[in-house]
């Protein structure tokens, strides 16, 4: 399931929160109405751990992680790095990078098996982003947009980009990830997929101009559909079938 | 992304692999229809509905028309012939429309309307761009309502063709001309009539009545404000003030407009009433005073009408400034106080004002005159050209001797001829006949006072240049 909310009257909810498998951050707001969303959805699955970046509360243009791992960028503040060491679960590796690019939620796209990152990366970054994430790297592009976090966002099942993203590039894109990829918006036509949605592998979060439309493309391209009604008829085939034979 | 096509573009030349790149299909973000992606992400449909770039737009426009030349009104006074349907037509009611630099037309179009109905519709299309960069297109209707009114020009046609277009209008409540002549010369000399062209509004000026060699009695307030003038005094000069001068105590005093119009009054007798006196006698009294830029010297003077001259013995000895000028056997002109019955309530207030019988204004050169009479002069007067009403033509006579009065007051008179342009008149030979013996020469214009006229061919422009020069 897909759910629409607003971060203090903004709809760029990727913005101020980070979704993995196996946690959430959220920035810390005025209001806990956007902390609650949150909760309400995962609180019995995974932490759901309220904090800052280096001070600021764009914490997930700042930030780049999966289940495995959580990569800060350098200014960072270590009361923070230890605020999240203490609230992730002990399998995550938070780690602070030492990157001259430090939005690093722009930089790095990433799920738990493939990480798409900016082409001017440092070769350390891209070691450090293999270690820590357990993935394979790829430096590229969308759709001529070289801050792949800010334009795609992807899951272990599917991955949204940029609605000028070209056939070509799309089909290159899923041979990457190993996953279907569409093209398509969020917030009623906005192309900035990054900043609006926050997405895993069973739920997803966008701003709440997305219209009806937008978010069935989101649920059908990350597979969130709680039952397709084709799967419903096909139950109910087999046995009416079944009786009727 | 054009970028990206164009360094596309390039490599190809440069025998480089390129990806080919197949433009995909996004949902529009609304109404879920299959599109191409645009930079709102919207469908058209859906983009018109969400934004009308015709909002702002003026869709009702009411236009002056006029009925008798079938022109349209442009702002703020130009009036259009075009006919219905017409190209300039179209083009006038565009501009008619405000805002419309806001979006971009690309087309316009007349929709038909009946002619009765007063209505012209035009269609129009245009674009804008909207939500981060879609460019929209869109046609609507903007309806002309048209309003009969007259130009200015049908209208002075139909109602009173007597009627014309001023830039100044000047008017002075007086019997004569003379001031409009001078004017008419100023105006010649400084080009005024080019430069007044452009003035948007009317102008209305009113000359204040007193004229050169105006007698006037002076209001009560006014005689005491000038320390006690007067009150019987001759106007000597009109500029930009009025000077007055008593005669018989040789003061001067200038009045300027404020003052005048705070206090106006008009003249006792105009140069029109001046009468023909012979002198007699002539008793100098006091030495040669130099006032206000011209001499006088106070006489004591025998003096007789022209008209009384050998019918009786009305003699009248009186004071007057002319002391230098007159001679016994001169003749001069005077205003005859003594014969006049002035019913002007301003004399009447000044207790115990004794008037005298003549004041003497000028000294007449008429007798000399008359054997110079239908000579031309040396010289000649440019003229304005005027579109002069044709009705009043009866008195053209009048205006010829008026003419002829200013002509000889130039002559007569240095001061008046200094802001002046005269030129030499070709037609005139000097004759040899002309005799010196007399010493006291009727006043002419100096040669070298002249300009040398200009071919009517010239330009205008060219003339003044000329002028300049020749002054120089």
């Amino acid at each position: 399931m897909a759910n629409r909310i607003q971060f203090e009257n903004s709809c760029d909810v990727g913005v101020f929160s980070k979704l993995t498998n196996a946690y959430c951050l959220v920035a810390i707001g005025g209001s806990e109405s956007f902390y609650s969303a949150f909760e309400a959805e995962l609180a019995d699955v995974i932490p759901v751990v309220k904090t800052s970046i280096a001070g600021t509360r764009i914490i997930g243009r700042l930030c780049a992680g999966n289940k495995n791992g959580l990569l800060l960028p350098h200014n960072t503040t270590d009361q923070e790095l230890q605020h999240l060491r203490n609230s992730l679960p002990d399998q995550v590796v938070v780690q602070r990078i030492d990157e001259r690019l430090s939005a690093l939620g722009n930089c790095i796209a990433c799920n738990d098996h493939v990480a798409l990152t900016h082409t001017d990366l440092d070769r350390e970054t891209e070691e450090m982003i293999a270690d820590v994430l357990g993935v394979e790297v790829f430096r590229q592009t969308i759709a001529g947009n070289i801050l792949v976090g800010s334009y795609c966002a992807f899951s272990n099942k599917g991955a949204l980009v940029h609605p000028h993203t070209s056939v070509e590039d799309m089909n290159e894109l899923a041979t990457l990830l190993q996953v279907p990829v569409s093209a398509g918006s969020v917030n009623r036509g906005s192309e900035v997929i990054g900043a609006g949605l926050t997405v895993n592998d069973w739920t997803a979060f966008c701003g709440s101009d997305t219209t009806a439309t937008e978010l069935n493309v989101i649920e059908t391209a990350f597979q969130l559909k709680p039952a397709q009604p084709s799967a419903i008829v096909d139950e109910m085939r087999k046995s009416l079938i079944d009786s009727y034979v | 992304m054009p970028v990206s096509r164009n360094t596309a573009a390039m490599a190809e030349e440069a025998g480089m692999f390129v990806v080919p790149q197949t433009v995909g299909t996004v949902l529009c973000c609304k109404c879920g229809i299959p599109m191409a992606p645009n930079a709102a992400n919207m469908c058209v449909k859906c983009l018109r509905s969400e934004v009308d770039i015709t909002e702002g737009l003026q869709k009702h426009v009411i236009i002056m028309h006029c009925p008798e030349c079938n022109s349209y009104l442009q702002p703020p006074r130009t009036w259009i012939k075009a006919q219905l349907e017409s190209k300039e037509l179209l083009t006038f009611c565009v501009k008619r429309l405000k805002n419309l630099n806001k979006v971009r037309l690309v087309h316009a179009e007349f929709i038909w309307t009946e002619p009765h109905s007063k209505r012209i519709k035009v269609k129009l299309k245009v674009q804008k761009e909207v939500l981060n960069g879609a460019i929209l297109e869109q046609s609507y209707v903007v309806e002309y309502v048209q309003q009969e009114h007259m130009c200015e020009s049908c209208s002075r046609v139909q109602a009173n063709p007597d009627q014309w277009v001023a830039a100044v209008q000047l008017r002075q409540h007086v019997s004569h001309r003379r001031t409009f002549f001078y004017l008419e010369q100023l105006i010649l000399k400084h080009g005024a009539a080019a430069s007044a062209i452009k003035i948007k509004q009317m102008e209305q000026v009113e000359i204040c009545p007193i004229c050169r060699e105006d007698l006037i009695c002076l209001p009560l307030k006014v005689a005491a404000s000038l320390g006690n003038l007067g009150p019987l005094v001759i106007c000597t000069k009109v500029t930009n003030s009025i000077a007055l001068l008593d005669p018989l105590t040789l003061r001067i005093s200038y009045l300027d407009a404020d003052q005048y119009w705070r206090l106006p009054f008009k003249s006792l007798l105009t140069s029109r009433q001046l009468v023909e006196y012979i002198v007699l006698d002539v008793e100098i009294i006091s030495s040669e005073v130099n006032v206000g830029g011209s001499k006088y010297v106070l006489a004591d003077a025998q003096v007789a009408r022209v008209s009384d001259f050998g019918r009786n013995d009305t003699i009248f000895n009186i004071r007057t400034h002319l002391g230098h000028l007159l001679n016994p056997g001169d003749y001069a002109l005077g205003y005859d106080l003594y014969g006049a019955n002035s019913n002007d309530i301003e004399i009447e207030k000044h207790k115990g004002l004794v008037i005298p019988e003549v004041i003497l204004i000028r000294k007449s050169y008429e007798e000399k005159r008359q054997k110079k009479r239908g000579k031309p002069r040396a010289w000649k007067l440019k003229s304005l050209d005027m579109e002069v009403d044709d009705k009043n033509r009866t008195d053209q006579e009048k205006i010829n001797s008026e003419y002829e009065q200013f002509l000889k007051d130039l002559e007569e008179n240095p001061e008046l001829r200094f802001n002046i342009s005269l030129y030499r008149n070709k037609d005139y030979q000097p004759s040899e006949m002309t005799s010196v013996a007399d010493g006291d020469e009727v006043p002419s214009i100096p040669l070298d006072e002249l300009l040398a006229d200009l071919d009517l061919s010239e330009a205008e422009a060219e003339a003044e240049d000329e002028d300049d020069e020749m002054r120089e």
